[in-house]
């Protein structure tokens, strides 16, 4: 399980990085939440895999028997997931006006802030 | 013990709510300036308690350590919070005569007090994954803030700014969850005893490098800094003067305190790494900064530039080099928003910041003439500025360590700083306008006017003060590195003197 999900993310990885080399900012954007998923995915793997066996505590118990699921990954997980939606919201936000502002999407076009030598 | 260490947090997001509720009107900007002195006062009230105490911890929500989410200041911290209070205070004072209303409507003063809460909030935390969310609350704020007012060349510094942040975010955090699977835990002192115990000393040092270039990106060094230059010019003069004071020095204060708590299995390869990057750093920054015209463009390049004196300090890790980063992160941060902010006021009353645009400043406003040259002379290094006393524990540490290239360097840097300063002063203050205006003080409201100023002069005064004792300045940082060379008061406190083991935890559970 855990090899099926380390091939995935490299997966993840790999094509986010191809998409971010891209000039279009939207492509960078696409690649930025497919990194971000896979960074998610990351720290889940990272607190083990525990299929089935989920964090609860059996009434009058104090703590759970056995091996359970780790729930602060997932927790941090959830915190991630939320941050990365509204920065990712923001940046989305920002490319559109970049593109009625600026009338372009190519990040090598968008010069205005630092004007090559000699005008243009 | 647990309020000392979160007013410096609650206030500024209290102030950020009133002042959200009140742009409409003057009080938004008058509650932002009273929110930073309460924050100022807060803070200089946890400098005072860890100068007696030592280091100081609190458990948030009492779930104890290493459970729960711990807010802890050393010395480092403190002095950054406090630090990070005197800029929050002279800038938000600033933007009283500095934002348009149109800027305040917008949620100005809002947004500026949610970064120094994020900030703040940084220096403080004790937590891993605590420090990306305040990462994030930085970051979120500092994106408002630099398209605020939708300018074009905002927006398109903006999406450079925004999008390779993102990337170093989502480095940050994927290094994060990795060092999580190898040691099962995210408070920074617990980290500080279980890393040296794992086993795979190689995966550390991978995560270690993961850490290092995510935090990189934030503090702009060589070759991660390229946001810079391309948005710190383009926001408003309020905005860029406390991105430039603060901002990048969250950056640095991450790679002090990971290199010195955690990641120090293997100094001998990640401090190398360190050192070049500081090497580099100083010297692409400053001649960068060498082929600028622009007021801002030149002081943009030299934030990189003494970025890397500042990882110098980290990279030869020997107390005298760290208490000489210290010094330099406190020297800086104050130079840097102060330049930033005469640079506004040379913008207002010469009428642009492009150099070849200006001029005349030193025949009809002198009073800005000697506020420029005070900060300007501190940043290239001119004794008995704050500058000098910084360069020269850095250059003295660096030849201690027998590392001649390195103190060269710095040297030549410092060289080549004077020489992009005087390009500014022969420009912006010598050289007659080009349009024969007479650029003078007196052209503003006089409210303005006393707002701009007052800043202005009380930094460089600070500047001077530094200059003048430095003594009991270099006595702190002495200290502040000695405990972040010998980290156990902090992991002790931090962990309430006990060791990391869940039994005993619950068992001095209140």
């Amino acid at each position: 399980m855990e090899a099926v999900l380390a091939i995935l993310i490299g997966l993840l990885v790999a094509a986010s990085v191809y998409l971010m080399l891209a000039k279009s900012i939207l492509r960078f954007l696409f690649g930025l939440i497919l990194i971000s998923n896979a960074a998610n995915l990351l720290i889940f793997a990272a607190g083990r895999l525990t299929p089935g066996q989920p964090p609860l505590i059996p009434e009058g118990a104090d703590a759970p028997f056995g091996t359970v699921a780790n729930a602060l990954p997932q927790a941090l997980v959830l915190t991630a997931i939320v941050i990365g939606f509204g920065l990712f919201a923001f940046a989305l936000v920002l490319a559109w006006r970049a593109y009625t502002e600026l009338g372009t999407l190519d990040s090598d076009e968008m010069r205005l802030a630092e004007p090559r030598e000699g005008g243009s | 013990m647990s309020w000392l260490l979160a007013a410096p947090l609650i206030i500024p997001f209290a102030a950020a709510v009133a002042a959200f509720l009140l742009r409409n009107g003057p009080w938004g900007r008058r509650v932002s300036v009273a929110g930073s002195a309460l924050a100022l006062a807060a803070s200089v009230a946890l400098m005072v308690t860890v100068l007696q105490e030592g280091v100081v911890a609190a458990q948030m929500g009492a779930w104890p350590a290493p459970f729960g989410i711990t807010l802890a200041a050393d010395l480092l911290s403190a002095v950054m919070v406090v630090i990070t209070a005197i800029t929050g205070l002279a800038v938000a004072v600033y933007a009283t005569g500095d934002i348009t209303e149109r800027q305040e409507r917008l949620g100005f003063h809002a947004l500026f007090q949610v970064l120094l809460a994020g900030v703040t909030g940084a220096f403080v935390t004790g937590d891993l994954f605590n420090l990306y969310v305040w990462f994030e609350v930085m970051l979120i704020a500092s994106f408002g803030l630099l398209v605020l007012g939708g300018s074009k060349e905002q927006i398109d510094g903006g999406v450079k700014y925004v999008l390779l942040n993102l990337v170093s975010t989502i480095l940050f955090l994927s290094g994060v969850g990795l060092l999580y699977g190898m040691t099962g835990t995210l408070n920074m002192a617990d980290l500080a005893v279980t890393v040296p115990e794992v086993e795979n000393q190689g995966l550390v040092t991978v995560v270690a490098m993961m850490f290092m270039v995510a935090f990189g990106v934030k503090a702009a060094v060589f070759p991660l800094f390229f946001w810079l230059p391309a948005s710190y010019h383009t926001p408003a003069f309020s905005v860029s003067a406390v991105f430039a004071g603060l901002l990048t020095k969250v950056g640095v204060y991450a790679l002090i305190r990971v290199f010195t708590l955690i990641f120090t299995g293997d100094t001998g390869y990640t401090h190398t790494v360190l050192l070049w990057v500081a090497g580099f750093t100083m010297a692409v920054g400053v001649l960068g900064a060498a082929a600028q015209t622009d007021f801002r463009k030149i002081l943009s390049f030299h934030i990189v530039s003494q970025i890397g004196y500042m990882i110098l300090g980290l990279a030869l890790y020997t107390p005298l080099a760290l208490a000489g980063a210290v010094f330099y992160l406190v020297h800086h941060i104050i130079v840097k928003a102060n330049l930033f902010l005469v640079s506004g006021v040379a913008h207002r009353i010469a009428g642009g910041t492009e150099l070849g645009r200006i001029g005349g400043l030193y025949k009809t406003a002198p009073l800005l003439a000697v506020l420029f040259l005070i900060p300007a002379f501190s940043l290239a290094g001119f004794p008995p500025l704050s500058g000098f006393w910084a360069k020269y524990v850095l250059v003295k540490a660096s030849l201690e360590a027998g590392n001649w290239v390195i103190a060269g360097v710095a040297l030549a840097v410092g060289l080549l700083t004077i020489f992009s300063m005087t390009k500014i002063w022969g420009e912006a203050f010598w050289k007659p306008h080009p349009e024969g205006t007479d650029p003078r003080l007196s052209s503003l409201p006089a409210a303005d006017r006393r707002a701009l100023i007052v800043p202005i002069a009380a930094l460089a005064a600070l500047t001077c003060v530094i200059g003048l004792f430095p003594e009991p300045f270099v006595a702190f940082a002495e200290r502040a590195a000695g405990q972040l060379l010998d980290p156990e008061d902090y992991i002790l406190t931090v962990l309430g003197g006990r060791p990391a083991v869940p039994v005993q935890v619950a068992e001095a559970l209140p």
